[in-house]
């Protein structure tokens, strides 16, 4: 039932994406409880996520587009194999 | 009834398929070089094995799953790269501390006006710095999972990983982000 540290903040990262236990969740609170070190974690890591959230929405309108010159070169390449 | 059969037309590839392979790499490799190569790549693969080709799928379909393979390829290559980027441990691996935090890498305060700074643009521009400074493999994982938001079992399926192997990588990509901000950015 006892957890170490590592294993404990590895559930609050599997927590972030929803995707913890709720067994594993238990266990985490129970760690929470006697760790100030994790507890410091857990808070920083929900502000760390929402960070992710806030790239994520630039990345995704960011379009990433191959150019015309380089499709050109791409087709000249494949033309001289066929 | 006859199925229809589809055939392949090679000359016609770029024109049709290249942006569509592109940003099929470029969500899972952030890298605009490195995702063009993996395109041109399939191509060429393509063409040597058009033969093989049995006009079942069509052949979007067929070309994307030699890019499925070029991707598991270049995941492959990368766990194996050795040097460059490292990952930080966090943790004790063994001994009597074992699963402890290493002293230095303990969390420590951070400045309280931090939530209202997450609008700031030059945070992620810190963050992105702080992604490229992992080893590629966890970067790659980290972003598919948490910038991209593939599900979890789509991620083991393509890159044939388990899924306790995805959470250990995403738990030390997260550790190492987590002091790379501490130290760059959110540090009292």
């Amino acid at each position: 039932m006892k957890l170490t540290c590592n294993q404990a903040t590895t559930i609050c990262d599997k927590s972030q994406y929803k995707e913890a236990s709720f067994l594993e969740l238990l266990k985490l609170n129970l760690h929470l409880f006697l760790c100030k070190k994790c507890g410091k974690y857990v808070k920083q890591n929900s502000i760390l996520s929402k960070c992710y959230k806030k790239k994520r929405t630039i990345d995704c309108t960011k379009n990433q587009c191959l150019c015309d010159e380089e499709k050109r070169t791409m087709e000249n390449n494949l033309k001289e194999k066929l | 009834m006859a199925v229809k059969k589809h055939t392949l037309n090679p000359e016609k590839w770029v024109p049709l398929y290249a942006d569509y392979l592109f940003n099929y790499t470029i969500s899972r490799i952030n890298n605009h070089d490195q995702a063009k190569d993996l395109v041109q790549d399939t191509f060429f693969a393509a063409l040597n094995a058009k033969d093989n080709f049995q006009g079942k799928a069509s052949e979007r379909t067929w070309l994307i799953s030699i890019l499925k393979r070029k991707i598991i390829d270049y995941y492959r290559k990368i766990n194996s790269a050795k040097g460059k980027a490292e990952v930080k441990m966090n943790f004790y691996s063994d001994g009597e501390l074992e699963g402890d935090w290493i002293e230095e890498r303990v969390p420590t305060d951070w400045n309280a006006e931090i939530e209202k700074n997450i609008e700031n643009k030059e945070l992620t521009i810190a963050l992105e710095n702080c992604i490229n400074s992992l080893p590629e493999k966890y970067a790659m994982v980290f972003r598919m999972k948490t910038i991209q938001q593939f599900e979890t079992e789509e991620i083991c399926k393509e890159l044939e990983i388990t899924s306790s192997n995805l959470w250990v990588i995403i738990h030390r990509a997260r550790t190492q982000l987590r002091k790379c901000m501490e130290d760059n950015w959110f540090k009292k």
